[in-house]
């Protein structure tokens, strides 16, 4: 998927059944558990995650490119690789 | 130096346990029922550790469901926020203790297969109709909604069934595989000779591994763990001594790893003895080897050592007699020769006569170093 398809994309990524975030209050970070697997997503990654709860992909670049005031074309390509790679590895589904 | 807490604990509540593997990771001596610590104990250890930074929790043994208060723990570590893995043969799990487990708030249950064919599964687990049970086991726990794990452990006796093992698990509908090749410590060690696999056979596997990952991707999570002595590179035994896991025996031993009990010298305490921060922080036995202080050449100097942190400690012992030698899976080891030399000679004789727990003849050959749980669990 290009960039250009994430901006129209609306598929609503959400986490797999038994993964979980949950903040970890001893760390001060989000983390997000799964079977036997744990994630300690960073700054960028946590505020992706924390928007995967049935939005669409859309949706979730357009909250960010409100929230961060960032270029949309920037913002798109870090979330559809992340979104892609957490796909892979079975913490999201859509 | 501040030490930060584990992320993980396995709690092993038993070692009983139905089935015989001839690879089993547990102590060759183990702990009767009767010296097993209560639930209430456990509990309190359960606390100790959510308090402290502990983030799951993998209720594993021995057989773990041979507890009958398993979903007393398991409902007492939900009510402290872990998330639960529970480990198991499944074998003794019916269609009452499973649900409630789930009630409990289990997430997530692996199950150990031993091969795709009833016969060569059970010679290897060393009890009769367990195949069908597990099987069984393992459809609970998807009609159930909870998150399944198909653990195969790969051997020279199964290794060219890797890709039937990966489609049993999808098709029991696993959402995570684990192919694990054995790791020769405890009843391993006294069986390497019939288990291990050829290194031809080896890159068969990983071929079909990385076949099976590609095929499966976004549906099943595929993890693999070679076995040492054909690599060059050691792992990273449990992320580190003292640094991600802390195990906790039957009988209340806190430990880095399950096989540290065979270290000579080494003392352990007990959740009896002091709080669990306590001891991950000050004990002697975790400050032993954790970090790079106590490393000798060639890993003090290597660029790797917070990579892998030296290896593991008991392949160390068992392999070389020094449990603070460089794992000599390592190239830069000085008997790394001997290793090579040992896995070539092993592998290319017939597979032999296993032996059993039970059996008085390995206390002769095993030498009671157990398998910590390498590469088990990935965190990061």
């Amino acid at each position: 998927m290009t960039t250009a398809d994430a901006l129209q994309d609306d598929r609503r990524p959400r986490f797999a059944p038994h993964v979980r975030m949950t903040f970890d209050a001893r760390r001060g970070r989000w983390v997000v558990q799964a079977p036997e697997r744990l994630l300690m997503p960073d700054e960028i990654a946590t505020e992706v995650l924390q928007r995967c709860d049935g939005r669409s992909i859309k949706e979730i670049i357009d909250g960010l490119v409100q929230a961060f005031d960032a270029p949309r074309e920037e913002i798109a390509k870090d979330v559809v690789v992340l979104i892609g790679n957490l796909q892979r590895r079975g913490i999201l589904v859509s | 130096m501040t030490v930060p807490p584990p992320l993980a604990l396995l709690a092993e509540v038993t070692h009983r346990c139905p089935m015989r593997c001839v690879y089993c990771s547990n102590p060759l001596a183990l702990e009767p029922a009767s010296r097993e610590l209560p639930t209430a104990v456990w509990n309190r250890v359960l606390n100790e550790a959510a308090d402290y930074g502990v983030l799951q929790v993998h209720f594993s043994g021995g057989e773990p469901t041979a507890r009958p208060d398993l979903p007393d723990m398991v409902a007492h570590a939900t009510r402290c926020g872990l998330y639960t893995n529970l480990i198991t043969s499944g074998v003794l799990l019916d269609k009452t203790q499973l649900p409630a487990l789930a009630d409990a708030g289990l997430e997530h249950v692996q199950i150990s297969i031993q091969d795709v064919d009833p016969t060569s599964a059970e010679r290897i687990g060393g009890l009769t109709g367990a195949h069908e049970r597990k099987l069984t086991a393992a459809r609970w726990v998807t009609e159930l909604g909870l998150a399944l794990t198909i653990n195969a452990v790969i051997h020279r006796g199964n290794v060219e069934r890797v890709g039937d093992m990966i489609e049993l698990a999808a098709a029991l509908g696993a959402g995570r595989v684990e192919i694990a090749h054995v790791q020769y410590y405890g009843w391993a060690l006294a069986n390497r000779a019939a288990l291990l696999p050829s290194r031809q056979q080896l890159d068969l596997a990983t071929k079909t591994v990385e076949e099976a990952r590609t095929a499966l991707r976004g549906r099943v999570m595929i993890d693999y763990v070679i076995p040492d002595y054909h690599a060059r590179l050691p792992k990273a035994c449990m992320g580190g001594w003292g640094q991600r896991f802390v195990n906790i025996e039957p009988m209340g031993r806190v430990l880095p790893c399950h096989a540290a009990t065979t270290i000579p010298g080494m003392r352990f305490e007990t959740v009896l003895d002091g709080s669990l921060a306590q001891i991950w922080e000050h004990s002697a036995a975790f400050n032993q080897f954790r970090g790079t202080e106590w490393m000798p050449e060639p890993c003090a100097s290597c660029n790797r050592r917070e990579i892998d942190w030296g290896g593991c400690r008991c392949q160390a012992l068992a392999l070389t007699g020094d449990a603070a030698a460089t794992d000599p899976v390592c190239h830069k080891s000085p008997y790394h020769a001997t290793v090579k030399t040992l896995a070539g000679a092993e592998t290319s004789s017939e597979q032999g006569a296993l032996f059993y727990r039970g059996d008085r003849r390995v206390q002769q050959t095993a030498m009671g170093y157990l398998g910590p749980m390498a590469g088990a669990a990935e965190h990061g």
